[in-house]
């Protein structure tokens, strides 16, 4: 009889073990106290706590700016999305099936939202929306019935389009990648127009890949600050910057309710993906 | 049904020649195998016939209709592909329902002709799986029954069975033959599997660098091969190379002197079969009978493979039958190796190519 030995199996099996531990708390214990933070009962966080409470959730609610944000970011991520979509889309079809000079610069050019930071890229649209304006005040239509662009939400929808383009062309052209080409004849041999063939074969069968880009292009757009501090009207907030106006004066757990209530959105609108489509499918 | 006609057709990519001149004629109910080593342009030649390339130069007769300048999808063939290409998101039944649906077939006849083709190829209880919960054979089977449902003038097969294993692959190819007799459709397929291409076909088509070397039956190309090539690549062919010194005799690169069938002298190849070739004692009394060295032996079962020297650059394999008394020979033996004249078949300048 011998004792059980370690041997560098087991060693090596613990060791990873750990690591992976190690990571997964490292991610979710911000995720924690953020939640825990948000039933605090006293104002400034301090620990321990003194009790817990429900109150700064209802505080949320009397608190106007918060659901004006929640609601305006909601159209911007809606509306960016769907645009970002119908863009995106078409565009990773023409670079996933078509051979043409200026392919890989467009390619690239479409996925540089991701890279350019979120501070540049607000200033310079702000930069533009101003001459757009200059310009367009030249328009007698502009001026008789005095349009704005400048802070509108069709500017801020056009911004949020650049945010959704990179993920929607991406995730996509990723899925069209993975696409046997021959289902596609299979589909013109049996009968099938090429516009028939497309909406029959090619778009059912990429479908998680545009659903993922959807989801991704919304949580994108929905959580973005940089950007939108630059485009968003007098009197008008999304609700990351309704979070940060409010911060600037309190530090009460309000923004801790704030954000467990976005993280339950988002978690939401994945684990609803999620049955549709395995995301780790595609992503 | 109706019967194929290929006429000059040639497929060009800039100064690359795909195609050249293939000209065919596919009889009604006939089955005919594009046979030839990749990049040969069978595959380009079946895609023209589908209609997924277009020709460069040639005609495409389908039913005395020319169908050279018709998209694929108001081409009546039915195409199975190497990856069997159906559709992951629709279950067995709406993949065979779909060329129907696209014909505008009715909904309550949809279902009769979906149960029938689903019936030839033995699949009855599959319909609403989906292609993934099936194993590879089955999904063949379903692209088959795809492809066959919506009646085609031709069915068109490319390399259908490259993706199966090799023991089912035994089994579909009887299978798809038997179907094929069963329902008198012209099919043209694509392999470079040339045991598969014999099974199947009632005629072949060997083609190598775009061009069609030889069309005709198994024993045409077996015994009758128009070119070194299709001695080569139909069955296997002990090539020696040399020269014809006068009608009926021939003298190799080696220097060995042979009995052949009559030819005009000059440069030539003779192509001998393994199995024309006898060894030993049997060799006594035949036209060609010479001295060599047992180099390798392989045991095959039914067949025994003795690879023979019979001079410093002329190797030949001969092929023996296996029987209770076949004596085994040794590596360094020395061994007689004899065949007839008319055993050999010379191929002497164009047809020397390879």
């Amino acid at each position: 009889m011998t004792a059980p030995t370690l041997d560098s199996r087991t060693l090596g099996r613990w060791a990873f073990n750990g690591v992976a531990g190690g990571v997964m708390v490292f991610i979710l214990l911000p995720l924690i106290f953020v939640i825990w933070l948000s039933f605090f009962r006293q104002e400034i966080p301090s620990f321990p706590p003194d009790g817990y409470s429900l109150k700064w959730y209802s505080v949320i609610w009397s608190n106007p700016k918060f659901t004006d944000g929640f609601i305006l970011s909601m159209q911007v991520a809606v509306g960016a999305t769907i645009v970002g979509l119908l863009l995106g889309v078409p565009a990773a079809l023409c670079i996933a099936r078509f051979r043409f000079l200026g392919r890989e610069p467009l390619n690239n050019l479409l996925l540089l939202p991701l890279v350019v930071p979120g501070i540049v890229l607000g200033t310079a649209i702000y930069v533009f929306h101003v001459e757009l304006q200059i310009l367009a005040g030249t328009l007698p239509i502009v001026r008789d019935y005095d349009i704005t662009i400048i802070g509108s939400l069709g500017a801020l929808v056009a911004a949020h389009v650049l945010l959704v383009i990179p993920w929607s062309v991406r995730l996509v052209t990723a899925s069209l990648a993975g696409l046997d080409r021959s289902i596609e004849e299979a589909a013109l041999s049996l009968g099938a127009t090429p516009i028939q063939a497309f909406f029959r074969v090619t778009l059912p069968v990429i479908r998680p890949g545009i659903v993922a880009a959807a989801l991704f292009g919304f949580v994108v757009s929905f959580g973005n600050l940089e950007m939108t501090l630059f485009l968003v009207g007098a009197g008008r907030t999304t609700l990351p910057i309704a979070i940060l106006q409010y911060l600037e004066w309190k530090i009460d757990p309000t923004i801790a309710a704030v954000s467990v209530l976005q993280i339950l959105l988002i978690g939401t609108a994945m684990v609803i993906t999620d049955r549709f489509v395995k995301l780790s499918r595609v992503v | 049904m109706a019967r194929l006609e290929l006429q000059n057709l040639s497929k060009h990519y800039g100064p690359t020649v795909a195609v050249r001149e293939v000209t065919l004629d596919v009889g009604d109910g006939e089955f005919i195998v594009l046979l030839g080593p990749s990049g040969c342009g069978k595959t380009t030649t079946l895609r023209m016939v589908a209609g997924f390339v277009a020709p460069t130069g040639g005609r495409v007769r389908l039913g005395g209709q020319d169908i050279t300048a018709a998209p694929p999808w108001k081409r009546n063939a039915g195409m199975v592909f190497q990856s069997y290409a159906l559709f992951p998101h629709l279950t067995v039944a709406e993949n065979v329902a779909f060329g129907l649906e696209m014909r505008k077939m009715s909904k309550a006849e949809i279902p009769t002709r979906v149960a029938e083709a689903l019936r030839m190829v033995r699949l009855d209880g599959y319909a609403e799986r989906l292609p993934r919960q099936l194993s590879g054979g089955q999904q063949q089977r379903v692209a088959l029954a795809r492809a066959l449902a919506i009646r085609p003038d031709v069915l068109l097969l490319d390399e259908p069975l490259s993706n199966l294993d090799a023991k089912l692959r035994e089994t579909v190819r009887v299978e798809i033959r038997e179907l094929q007799r069963e329902l008198g459709i012209t099919t043209v397929m694509v392999t470079h599997d040339q045991e598969e291409a014999l099974i199947m076909a009632d005629r072949l088509v060997v083609m190598s660098e775009g061009e069609v070397r030889q069309v005709g039956t198994q024993r045409e190309l077996y015994e009758r091969p128009a070119d070194r090539f299709v001695a080569g690549f139909v069955g296997r062919s002990n090539l020696l190379n040399g020269k014809v010194l006068q009608p009926g005799r021939f003298q190799t690169d080696g220097g060995l002197t042979l009995a052949c069938p009559d030819a005009a002298p000059g440069p030539a190849v003779i192509a001998l079969r393994p199995e024309r070739l006898v060894l030993g004692a049997p060799a006594q009394g035949q036209a060609n009978r010479l001295p060599g060295t047992v180099e390798f032996v392989s045991y095959l079962g039914a067949n025994i493979d003795v690879h023979v020297r019979v001079s410093p650059a002329d190797r030949v394999v001969v092929s023996q039958p296996n029987r209770p008394d076949t004596r085994l020979p040794a590596v360094g033996d020395g061994i007689d190796v004899g065949w007839p004249a008319e055993a050999g078949v010379l191929f002497t300048e164009g047809a020397a190519r390879t």
